[in-house]
């Protein structure tokens, strides 16, 4: 084999880097971590700097700035980064390049559309499930869903008004359909059955941190939560009504609209100046209950929508718009988004689970999240800001790599609260795979349009969907570790495509590219798929499937090089270390 | 997947061949330290459990329990059986194979929420905050994995799910993940179209940057990831993927069975049973009838449960399988005794039944008794740890065995709960 065509391994110069840390660190000695003139920043540093020392724990080494940047890529916009994009920032010299990335992720409008969609896909999941709007007829509509976000996390729509559209949300539920409002989608199928407990407890978990489902037939032993709040909290919802709208002439739902209509109560007769419903104790007695929100306030008992449209009342009370806000203390709807952005960055909340904040589970940094939750608040509770916070802070900048501190005594794994002193690993959602492949790839991306993409994805994501069967529409994901997610990787035919050594492909213009010495195109792969540059092990086994490769191809030295990049770039596919957000 | 090579050899033969020194392509020898069993007394050990899960919360009360004139007694009439007990007339297939099951009427829960309830009845802890708890299914192909000869002998997974969710691992591991097929055995991306000493070639090319990520302390699931490779390899190069191919049974079984997924579903349960994999869970949903119950009972969810459990019951007896098969029926909790104004009824857990029989559990009892009404159990009561203590000793797994969990805690098998006696009178 001649010596040109092995892939040798690149020189990195980092010295230049570490030299400018150590100055920074000399100048505030207390400081490893660079705040960007970010008081946010500086707090959470602080915050958890303290708490480190407290726990006797060394923090982990920062990643490496290929480990963040592909890190901050995934988390913000939902797959990794390509190669000029991985080298835009590990090559550039600015000393505050992490928030310029950072903003450009979220700011450019180059990337508006992949921020939105990741957010969009992250926000579908949590308001209507992996299959919501996938059953024949469903009243959800998943793409109606996806609109209204889309279009949410494109203008960045401040969160409390996102919540406002999605609790109070009337219209159609159907892109296309007279009045369309894709926000109806949230509780199209959460308010006709069983008097609107799922809207009920859906509402106090995403939005309030407050799981409640348990309480609905009796006081629940580790929750605070009362019966009598839960069907308080109900109340809300016993106006709205999600009415089916038939395709002409059939008896298939098109689509679903949701109104609001007076409510006359429960009793008999009927009161709809005092509509009151009733729910039943474990020992049979029944029970009055009237709108209450969480906190103990309570409004108009009236049953018409004229006089208290009680939904709208709800927003009103869940964004606090009509109180003297307390400076001091957060809300449960401040406290419930942070703690879920937190735990998006990090990968825990500060709370587990996330949407479980009521006091049988107290917060692993309460006062942080407390702060947080107030910033939001200053901040007219812009994602962006807070998503910029988490994102520079020193917890969020660790490698994921423990030290003989914090291996077992910071491992959630292992039963321990999160310290945030390292990254924990995570393996990237399924969607995030597709969406990597597809940059990583450049496949799919001109072929076809935004929907048809959108579709596309669709139809491969619901292979993941196990379903439980019971009418809360509880369901799983098996893309989560296991044999068929192996499977898939090895064998799928994304990964056939994105392996593949066809003409235009991926593969075949990189081994085409002339720009990119044949010395460097194994350090592309290995760039392209894990954001490093392979070992002197890695090249030695690339070069010897390079020979093994040419051999098979009778010498052909072109087409026994696309052969072997194919299986390196198989191997880094399906590797942990691809997969696994590190 | 028999594919012969030109030598002669099985695929799996010449996948093993040409493994050589690639770690991922080697079968595990070691089985890690979180069990404290008793290896000797797994040795030859070749039971398994089938567990028909109810997704939903089935009304026992409607099947099992019947109390027909009460009140809350809805409309379905008891009917003799094979065995002691009185079952729904809407159950006759079932009738006939009483005598090999036996009914638990004192069962006595808490959860009556879907999530929790599952949760509970499929580990026989209720959710923790630090701990994920094993489900039944990793726990006992996780034990009986411990014989190595039984172990070495099965290429595809222990514990295999068909048509529903179960419970997760916990902290045993993604190895001991469930695997779920669907009930028509169909495996996607289960074909390779590379050669297979390419794909050799590339699994130790794979395993090189694996090593390299473990190796740097990055927590357990970059392992995780290593054994699910290892498992995948196994299932990729084994013939074994056969037991799954239901289709390959004559038409008469099939048919007795019956044409439906969860009549599908047990049919493979037996097919991998036979195939020597340990648990089989098959998920029959659709009970969460908080309303129109009866019309659905009667005319959709019995008549399936009633075909494909009275064949598997039956079809196991007649191979010879049911003496070393233990069979579990249960959903997360059952249905109010009350009927709702919707003529449904809503979540109950606290007065319903199981059904278990098989690996020499007494068949053709019933155990403890509810109030006339069904809203109470006025014998001992049970729970989910002594439904899997009895199925446990049943197995033949001693209930001694201890797992420790990430944090170091002793767990027994079954959460300490106790054998129900009467089941092995």
């Amino acid at each position: 084999m001649s010596r040109e065509i092995r892939f040798t391994v690149p020189l990195v110069v980092t010295a230049l880097i570490s030299l400018l840390t150590v100055a920074d660190a000399a100048k505030r000695p207390s400081a490893r971590w660079a705040s960007y003139d970010l008081p946010q920043v500086a707090t959470i540093n602080g915050r958890m700097i303290d708490s480190w020392k407290e726990w006797e724990i060394k923090p982990s080494q920062d990643a490496t700035e290929g480990e963040w940047c592909r890190r901050v890529y995934l988390d913000v916009i939902g797959r990794i980064p390509t190669v000029p994009e991985l080298y835009a920032f590990t090559k550039s010299k600015d000393k505050s390049k992490k928030r310029t990335l950072v903003n450009r992720l979220l700011y450019d409008e180059r990337y508006t559309e992949e921020y939105a969609r990741n957010w969009t896909t992250v926000w579908t999941n949590v308001l209507i499930g992996r299959s919501g709007g996938t059953e024949r007829n469903s009243l959800t509509s998943r793409e109606g869903m996806q609109k209204y976000l889309r279009d949410c996390f494109a203008r960045n729509k401040p969160y409390d008004r996102m919540v406002r559209d999605l609790v109070t949300a009337v219209g159609s539920s159907k892109p296309g359909a007279e009045n369309f409002n894709g926000a109806t989608n949230f509780l199209a199928m959460k308010v006709n059955e069983e008097k609107g407990t799922l809207a009920t407890a859906a509402t106090a978990r995403i939005f309030l941190g407050l799981q409640v489902q348990c309480t609905q037939c009796h006081n629940h032993p580790f929750n605070e939560w009362k019966q009598q709040k839960f069907w308080e909290f109900n109340a809300f919802f016993r106006q709205t009504r999600a009415l089916r709208r038939f395709r002409p002439g059939t008896r298939d739902v098109n689509s679903a609209e949701l109104v609001d209509e007076d409510f006359g109560g429960e009793g008999t007769p009927q009161t709809p100046s005092e509509a009151e419903i009733y729910y039943e104790q474990r020992n049979a007695v029944m029970l009055a209950a009237y709108p209450v929100f969480v906190d103990g306030r309570a409004i108009a008992r009236s049953g018409f929508v004229e006089d208290a449209n009680r939904r709208s009342l709800l927003a009103d009370l869940m964004t606090s718009t009509n109180r003297t806000v307390d400076t001091k203390t957060a809300t449960y709807l401040e406290l419930a988004a942070v703690n879920r952005l937190w735990g998006h960055f990090l990968g825990y909340g500060f709370t587990t689970p996330i949407d479980d904040m009521g006091p049988h589970n107290s917060p692993t940094h309460p006062e942080l999240l407390n702060h947080l939750g107030l910033q939001f608040r200053e901040a007219s509770y812009d994602l962006k800001q807070l998503a910029e916070w988490i994102t520079l802070s020193a917890p969020y900048g660790l490698s994921s790599q423990s030290n003989s501190t914090n291996a077992t005594l910071d491992d959630p794994l292992l039963g321990e609260d999160p310290k945030f002193s390292r990254f924990y690993l995570r393996q990237m959602r399924a969607e995030e795979l597709y969406e990597s492949l597809v940059a990583a790839t450049q496949a799919d991306k001109n072929a076809a349009s935004y929907e048809e993409q959108e579709k596309e994805k669709n139809k491969w994501l619901q292979q993941f969907t196990v379903a439980f069967g019971n009418d809360e529409g509880e369901e799983a994901t098996i893309f989560n570790g296991t044999i068929p997610q192996a499977l898939m990787m090895f064998n799928g035919d994304l990964i056939k495509k994105a392996t593949s050594a066809d003409k235009g492909g991926f593969l075949s213009n990189l081994a085409n590219n002339r720009r990119i010495p044949n010395s460097r195109k194994i350090d592309f792969l290995f760039q392209a798929g894990l954001g490093r540059t392979p070992t002197d092990q890695e090249i030695e086994r690339a070069n010897r499937l390079l020979m093994l490769r040419v051999q098979d191809e009778k010498g052909d030295i072109n087409k026994g090089t696309i052969a072997a990049m194919q299986d390196v770039w198989w191997a880094i596919l399906n590797s942990n270390e691809f997969i696994i957000n590190h | 997947m028999k594919t012969r090579l030109s030598n002669g050899m099985t695929r799996r033969h010449f996948m093993e061949h040409v493994a050589g020194s690639c770690a991922l392509t080697v079968p595990a020898l070691s089985l890690g330290q979180s069990i404290r069993a008793h290896a000797d007394e797994l040795r030859g050990n070749h039971k398994a459990a089938i567990l028909l899960w109810m997704g939903g919360g089935p009304s026992t009360m409607d099947i099992w329990d019947l109390k027909p004139g009460a009140a809350t007694g809805g409309p379905f009439q008891a009917i003799s059986t094979s065995g002691n007990e009185q079952i729904s007339e809407h159950m006759p297939m079932m009738a006939k194979q009483m005598h090999h099951m036996s009914i638990v009427r004192s069962m006595n829960t808490r959860e009556a929420d879907h999530q929790r309830g599952r949760y509970y009845m499929h580990t026989g802890y209720v959710p923790e905050r630090r701990v994920e708890h094993p489900s039944y299914g990793s726990v006992i192909s996780r034990v009986l994995m411990e014989d190595e000869a039984r172990s070495e002998g099965l290429q595809i997974p222990p514990f295999i799910t068909v048509g529903g969710g179960s419970v997760g691992p916990g902290f045993l591991g993604m190895a001991w993940a469930p695997f779920s097929v669907n009930s028509n055995g169909t495996v996607r991306n289960l074909k390779m179209s590379l050669d297979d000493r390419r794909l050799v070639q590339r699994m130790e090319t794979l395993d090189l940057i694996e090593k390299g990520f473990v190796s740097q302390r990055r927590g357990t699931a970059s392992e995780e990831h290593r054994k699910i490779l290892r498992k995948t390899w196994n299932l990729l190069s084994s013939d074994q993927m056969e037991a799954m191919k239901v289709a390959q049974e004559p038409e008469t079984v099939r048919e007795r069975y019956g044409n439906t997924n969860f009549g599908r579903g047990c049919l493979m349960a037996r097919r991998l049973v036979e195939a020597g994999v340990p648990c089989v869970e098959v998920g029959l949903g659709g009970w969460d009838n908080h309303s129109n119950i009866f019309a659905t009972l009667e005319n959709n969810k019995l008549p399936e449960l009633d075909r494909g459990m009275s064949a598997l019951v039956e079809d196991l007896e007649q191979r010879g399988l049911l003496e070393d098969t233990a069979i579990i029926w249960m959903g997360e909790f059952s249905r109010t005794p009350r009927i709702n104004g919707n003529t449904g009824r809503d979540h109950f857990a606290r007065a319903w039944s199981v059904v278990v029989g098989g690996a020499g559990i007494q068949g053709g009892t019933a155990v403890g008794a509810t109030s006339d009404d069904g809203t109470e159990v006025v014998t001992d009561p049970y729970t989910s740890q002594d439904v899997m203590a009895s199925v446990v000793k049943a197995l033949g797994i001693p209930l001694e065995t201890t797992f420790t969990t990430p944090t170091g805690r002793p767990m027994k098998i079954a959460n300490g709960g106790k054998v129900i006696e009467e089941l092995f009178a």
